[in-house]
């Protein structure tokens, strides 16, 4: 399964919209980076507003893709995060603090604008 | 004892497969949002367990009802190598797989009790209960 990246002017968006199972998070993982390649996007907002679970595998996936996007010269904001799914990952100790997050898409999207300072 | 429903994890895709089933099983005793999310993700966490080390094994799922508590009890059965330090592996952030080390302490948080049994090379056993509030 593969999750479509939309591009938008210089961004990148992902709206998650299924169970995300280990291998369909690497592939998002290496689809992503090689969107953003291809592309010469500067930013990207994932949005989670669909996922109801994240585990620790998935928090790994997600936080490695900002750190690598960032790398690579890319800002990435999360957005959407559900209340059940920030308590869980509370519970289980993630606190991905070094991750931009955002309340919705457009407050992502003028999260990106403000990181970019565009 | 006499499980509800079982699901074998043999490949990665049941892990998905086990939360799902784990948390319609949760919300059919009356969990509410939070507390399915909590159990699907503590059954993802201990599925995955079973999938990286033992290579199979098998997530079960019961449904409690005591005189006044109601609740769901999983179990996590494997017959792998089994955990050598088991201390070890309740420590925030230990992994021998290159994770976070988020798992099992993690699933204790997430859950109301927790129990593990294992031996070396027989295998691992852990039952954990959420109740319903």
């Amino acid at each position: 399964m593969r999750i479509p990246i939309l591009k938008l002017h210089n961004y990148l968006l992902i709206s998650i919209q299924i169970d995300l199972d280990d291998q369909t998070a690497i592939q998002f993982q290496e689809d992503l980076l090689s969107k953003i390649h291809e592309s010469g996007a500067s930013g990207v907002v994932i949005d989670l507003t669909s996922v109801d679970i994240i585990d620790s595998f998935i928090a790994k996936v997600l936080g490695d893709v900002v750190t690598m996007s960032d790398l690579m010269g890319a800002k990435v904001v999360l957005t959407g995060i559900q209340p059940a799914v920030a308590m869980t990952l509370i519970d289980l100790g993630i606190h991905l603090q070094d991750v931009p997050t955002a309340l919705d898409l457009e407050q992502g999207l003028i999260k990106l604008r403000q990181e970019l300072e565009e | 004892m006499d499980f509800q429903s079982c699901v074998n994890i043999k490949k990665e895709w049941d892990i998905v497969g086990a939360r799902q089933l784990g948390r319609d099983i949760a919300r059919k005793i009356g969990f509410g949002t939070v507390d399915q999310a909590r159990i699907a993700t503590a059954i993802s966490e201990l599925a995955r367990n079973i999938y990286l080390y033992a290579g199979t094994g098998k997530i079960c799922f019961e449904t409690i009802e005591e005189m006044e508590q109601k609740g769901i009890m999983i179990l996590a059965l494997d017959n792998g190598p089994g955990i050598k330090e088991l201390s070890l592996v309740m420590e925030d952030g230990y992994s021998t797989s290159g994770g976070l080390g988020a798992g099992l302490p993690g699933v204790k948080r997430l859950m109301d009790e927790f129990d593990i049994h294992s031996e070396e090379g027989k295998g691992t056993e852990i039952k954990v209960i959420k109740w319903l509030r």
